[in-house]
């Protein structure tokens, strides 16, 4: 087909905060208005700004059980089979060769391994979601929020002045515009 | 606003309370609980061979003592939650301080009772909880003797005990007295100095609460199976005691809630109540096991003599205390969502209560009347009245004294309390 890929420009208005609870309140209002906060960038965790903004939970908890469970279950594999199956091991005058009978033993194996595929997986998988990796190009478009300033990336549609104005009054203390491009076929 | 015990839950505790006298003078003058003269090797292996069997008519007195601790634990926890919350200068729980502070005020009845043990079994000799207590055990030509206890009479001695008992239970009463004391001044109080005087004296409390929860411990429960120790009993017992407390506190609260109550507590602070019911089952399982597979392991006769009644006439209670403890709290509220559920809390609180009883039961009953145990009217009854007189005391407790400690320093901060 020769449909030419449209091109559309978006325009970004970033506002720059110089306190956390004023953007907090700030992001809560924009968001009222109907504008979409499409990122923050911020030197700390600011608490409550994930639901100020309207992001959707995290699931990596759900994550962690399964990743857990396959740590147990591995855990379960490994005693069994070096320790009864392949080469059953008579420790302590315990030589029933059961894994059932010898379970005690293998609790902390269950739980060293449960804690460790849980723990490791949910960050390898919260790397991966967020893609850090070694030599990534960093996203942040300033570098004064990872030191004192708070920084919302707002998309506007045609009513950047009202945005504009709401923000000042929303005590930004710095204000920028920039262009976009994206490929049409989005909003 | 002041709490106001309904009439409902009034009458019903003082149903519960007259269920459990009745329950308790049946147990004592009229239930013939047997006496118990077949040889029982089980029970044997617990106590030296040689001296008369008193498992049967010890029974009254075990169900009572098992029912006495278990509140003893409720009471002692919550005073333990609220001396730490104020030596923590902890912000959440300033708005449920006076709810731990209203159950902490139950201490006195399960602590007098417990006297009243203590007093029957060292010096009147009424019952034989305590082995150690027989006639002539540390006499060399006495047919009770018994070297290994012999060798513990400097520790385990009536005077001695008869001083320990009185220690705790008058030393945690006066920390409590003054905590609650400094709170009533502290609502008519214009400056802080209240809770000042208040973050001291539960940093004191926790000193004298570290030592004594181990102590008391080994004195009124180890002691039952005199020849065996386990250097962590004391922690392990604590665990129980802590996590019965902070689930009592938790369904307090939910009723409260339930009643229109305590508007400035919401699933924010109910998170957290459940965070540390989940966290203390963990806790409470690592001591459990840290015992257990040691002492499975090593295989040691001194040793599993505890374990042996516990895992062949115990087998049922045993195991169910450790589905009810552990497994089971651990599945129903691992996830943020159902810490802020109520009905998933009190599902969780009724097992972890139920398990801890049993915990307690399983602590207590073998050792004093090896297998003529049961849940019958002394256990299950003295249960029900000790549950009327926690409806009825600490229904008491919250009514006199306002919900909210107005004054208190971090309150805003616990109103605002958002996770």
């Amino acid at each position: 087909m020769s449909t030419a890929i449209q091109t559309h420009t978006k325009t970004i208005i970033s506002a720059i905060f110089d306190d956390d609870d004023v953007m907090l309140k700030a992001v809560k209002r924009v968001r009222g208005k109907g504008f979409y906060i499409r990122e923050a960038y911020t030197p700390f965790p600011v608490h409550g700004l994930d639901h100020a903004m309207g992001l959707k939970p995290t699931n990596i908890g759900t994550a962690a059980f399964f990743y857990g469970l396959l740590g147990l279950s591995l855990a379960i594999w490994l005693t069994y089979y070096t320790m009864i199956h392949d080469w059953p091991m008579n420790i302590g005058g315990k030589p029933s060769f059961t894994w059932g009978k010898n379970m005690p033993a293998f609790v902390p194996v269950m739980f060293e391994l449960t804690v460790f595929f849980a723990a490791h997986l949910m960050v390898w998988t919260f790397f991966i979601i967020n893609g850090l990796y070694p030599g990534r190009k960093p996203i942040n478009p300033d570098p004064r929020t990872t030191d004192d300033k708070f920084m919302i990336e707002i998309e506007a549609n045609g009513n950047e002045n009202d945005l504009i104005e709401l923000l000042k009054n929303e005590g930004a203390i710095e204000i920028n515009k920039k262009e976009e491009e994206t490929n049409g076929n989005h909003h | 606003m002041n709490f106001t015990l309904s009439p409902r839950l009034k009458n019903i505790g003082i149903v519960l309370l007259v269920v459990g006298i009745i329950s308790l003078m049946y147990s004592f003058f009229m239930a013939d609980y047997g006496h118990h003269a077949g040889h029982d090797s089980t029970h044997e292996a617990v106590h030296a061979a040689g001296h008369e069997d008193h498992s049967a008519h010890n029974r009254p007195w075990a169900a009572l003592m098992v029912n006495t601790f278990f509140f003893l634990a409720i009471a002692l926890g919550s005073l333990f939650f609220l001396a730490i919350q104020y030596a923590a200068q902890a912000g959440w729980s300033a708005g449920i301080k006076r709810v731990m502070e209203s159950i902490a005020g139950f201490l006195p009845i399960p602590a007098a009772v417990m006297f009243i043990i203590v007093i029957a079994g060292v010096v009147l000799h009424k019952h034989h909880i305590w082995h150690w207590t027989a006639e002539g055990i540390s006499d060399p030509n006495h047919p009770n003797y018994d070297a290994i206890i012999a060798g513990k009479t400097a520790y385990l001695n009536t005077p001695f005990f008869l001083i320990r008992t009185t220690v705790y239970l008058i030393g945690w009463y006066m920390f409590f007295y003054f905590l609650k004391k400094n709170s009533i001044i502290g609502e008519s109080s214009g400056n802080w100095e209240w809770w000042k005087k208040n973050w001291r004296i539960s940093a004191g409390f926790l000193v004298f609460f570290a030592i004594t929860s181990s102590t008391s411990a080994w004195d009124w429960i180890m002691s039952i199976d005199t020849h065996w120790f386990s250097t962590l009993f004391g922690w392990y017992v604590f665990a129980t005691m802590f996590v019965t407390a902070v689930t009592v506190l938790t369904l307090v609260v939910l009723y409260l809630k339930a009643e229109n109550y305590l508007e400035w507590v919401n699933e924010n602070h109910l998170h957290d109540l459940g965070k540390f019911m989940f966290a203390f089952s963990i806790f409470w399982t690592y001591l459990w096991f840290s015992q257990y597979m040691l002492i499975w392991y090593s295989n040691i006769p001194e040793e599993v003599t505890y374990f042996m009644p516990r895992y062949t006439i115990y087998k049922l209670p045993f195991l169910t205390m450790l589905a009810l403890n552990f497994v089971f709290p651990i599945l129903v509220i691992m996830s943020r969502t159902a810490k802020r559920i109520g009905g998933f809390i009190v599902i969780a609180g009724v097992s972890i209560l139920v398990g801890h009883w049993l915990d307690v039961f399983n602590m207590i009953m073998p050792g004093t009347v090896g297998e003529n145990y049961g849940f019958g009217i002394a256990e299950i009854g003295i249960f029900l009245g000790y549950v009327g007189a926690f409806i009825l005391v600490v229904g008491r407790n919250l009514a006199k004294a306002p919900l909210l400690m107005k004054n208190h320093p971090m309150l805003i901060e616990s109103k605002h309390h958002h996770i």
